[in-house]
């Protein structure tokens, strides 16, 4: 395999790779030329006003977009170096290495131990399961909250211990990948300092990419980050987004290359 | 009296401060009265026939309202005593093969038009309207197909599966239909939180959707059964009526319907008795599963 984007300049493993991506809606084209290097232990966060496909490119790592009938994608995602959309990939697969994490928290409607216990189960888990519930909601930070009343529903907690309890549910099944999909934006300020907290404890053994459009959140956690703009088709009608610059969050945010860069990080649009 | 904002005491020569107080004679306000009067008004004429139907049904069935009628054939006609317990309990079988065939197949079609349905091919819409279509089919026409299927060719011939299946296909759109909004309601993020802790699509389905889809998939259920319970017409001539015991699936056998319309038009004081109380426990019947239903979807999941 030939690197042909060493973007980060550190001497990182990368987990995830995208080469000349081109992601279409129908006939649409939403995303282009995205060829990005997602390396291993590291936050990336992913910045950039709304429309520019960032949730696009995250749920592609996983393939949850093919769930959208008429999603299409053109070029190579690469997980360890193996195709992510080879034909004989199963995407059931490539979800339990890489989990998601979505805007709202989305416990399932049954009980806190339940939430957690159903992603190994289904996938065969045979080890001690109270075990396992209690490890993944000590990893993240809920424990003490709910150690006494794992029978209540997960809907009892307030939005951001369900979204704790949501991230204990993906690192259940131990994946290796944290997608977040602006993971704080429904929360609030004490919740999110908390989610913040938790990420950096986590990245000592995941790799965690996160969507979000609040920037300080961005230079808070993010080891590195990428920023997408989007320009307007001629003709078209529509945006076609794509990845403007990628590289250390220190680097983007204080001497960022491009002039929409500086523009969107000093705030001045978006 | 102390003034407590900043405006003098005598501002009344400088604003026009109008009064607050509700004027009835205002014409908007009148038009107000009338229009509550009117609907108020609306809502006692339209619980009068509930309400008549009831008292009606309650008064003549009461008085043969005993452990008889539970326990009890029905009389040779003329002769008084006797009770309605082959058309209960025949009611209830009858209702259960329809209930037996219907709901599995209604759930699972309703799985595959909100989970799998959709896309280019649309022919979910097609099934939709299909469904939409046979909701509106006349009950005697359900019966007269069936007669035609099970009953003309003589096996099974007139018998309790033949009003059962009868009672099905009036069934079965209510249950897709129902089934289909309930499982609609449940936010798709939970089905992408299910994938993405690495689900397949039944697995999402029957142990995460489902599940929280129950309660109101139960009410639409109950619905169905409580109208099927009710239905005469396409008894009439499929599963017929029988004055004795329930003896098989495959023999004729008495409902509570079908026993109503049979006796009430005897001209016999004792069979019209009996078809006063049989349609008190119909009612009550259909009442209770009603009422269950209410109870059931109280504990909505979303």
């Amino acid at each position: 395999m030939v690197d042909t984007m060493p973007m980060t300049g550190t001497a990182t493993d990368v987990v995830l790779r995208a080469k000349d991506c081109d992601m279409y809606y129908g006939s649409l084209k939403a995303v282009r030329d995205v060829s990005i290097d997602i390396p291993k232990n590291k936050i990336t966060a992913f910045i950039g006003p709304s429309g520019c496909g960032k949730s696009t490119v995250l749920r592609c790592f996983n393939r949850l977009n093919d769930l959208i009938e008429s999603f299409r994608l053109k070029g190579q995602m690469t997980y360890h170096g193996q195709d992510l959309y080879a034909s004989d990939v199963d995407p059931v697969e490539v979800r339990r290495r890489i989990g998601i994490l979505f805007q709202k928290p989305n416990p399932f409607p049954k009980s806190i131990y339940d939430n957690i216990a159903y992603g190994p189960r289904i996938s065969g888990f045979k080890g001690d399961m109270d075990e396992l519930v209690e490890t993944s909601l000590r990893r993240a930070v809920l424990w003490d909250e709910v150690k006494d009343k794992l029978p209540e529903s997960g809907f009892s907690l307030s939005g951001g211990q369900q979204q704790r309890l949501c991230i204990a549910r993906t690192i259940a099944v131990q994946p290796e990948v944290l997608l977040m999909d602006e993971p704080c934006s429904a929360l609030d300020p004490i919740s999110t300092l908390k989610i913040e907290e938790l990420m950096k404890e986590l990245v000592q053994n995941y790799t965690i990419i996160i969507v979000t459009h609040n920037m300080e959140q961005a230079t808070r956690v993010a080891d590195y980050t990428g920023f997408y703009n989007a320009q307007v088709v001629e003709g078209a009608g529509g945006k076609v987004g794509y990845l403007a610059e990628f590289g250390e969050t220190q680097k983007i945010f204080n001497d960022p290359t491009l002039e929409e860069t500086k523009d969107y990080v000093t705030g001045r649009f978006g | 009296m102390t003034t407590i904002s900043g405006v003098p005491g005598d501002s009344s020569d400088t604003f026009d401060i109008q009064s607050l107080k509700a004027k009835r004679s205002r014409s908007r306000n009148l038009f107000n009265i009338i229009m509550t009067g009117l609907s108020g008004l609306s809502i006692l004429i339209a619980l009068v026939p509930l309400v008549l139907v009831l008292f009606y049904v309650f008064i003549n069935g009461v008085n043969r309202l005993d452990l008889d009628l539970f326990t009890q054939l029905p009389p040779p006609p003329g002769s008084a005593g006797g009770g309605i317990a082959n058309a209960i309990v025949g009611t209830l079988i009858v209702v259960a093969i329809a209930a037996a065939i219907s709901v599995p197949i209604g759930v699972l079609c309703a799985i595959w038009l909100s989970e799998f349905g959709g896309g280019d091919t649309s022919i979910d819409e097609y099934v939709r309207f299909g469904v939409n279509i046979l909701a509106g089919v006349p009950s005697i026409i359900a019966g007269v197909f069936i007669y035609g299927i099970m009953v003309r060719p003589g096996r099974p011939g007139y018998s309790a599966l033949a009003g059962g299946v009868a009672l099905a296909v009036l069934m079965l759109p209510t249950i897709v239909r129902t089934a289909d909004e309930a499982l609609k309601i449940v936010p798709q993020e939970i089905r992408w939180a299910a994938l993405a802790v690495g689900a397949s699509n039944y697995q999402t389905i029957l142990k995460v959707v489902l599940p929280a889809a129950i309660p109101s998939i139960l009410t639409g259920v109950t619905l169905a059964i409580a109208r099927a319970a009710g239905e005469t017409a396409p008894l009439i001539f499929t599963a017929l009526f029988s004055p004795f015991r329930f003896n098989g699936v495959t023999n004729p056998i008495a409902t509570l319907s079908v026993l109503v319309y049979n006796f009430a038009t005897l001209p016999f004081q004792p069979q019209q008795e009996l078809a006063w109380a049989a349609s008190l426990v119909l009612v009550l019947m259909v009442l209770l599963t009603s009422i269950i239903a209410r109870v059931v979807t109280r504990q909505k999941t979303y």
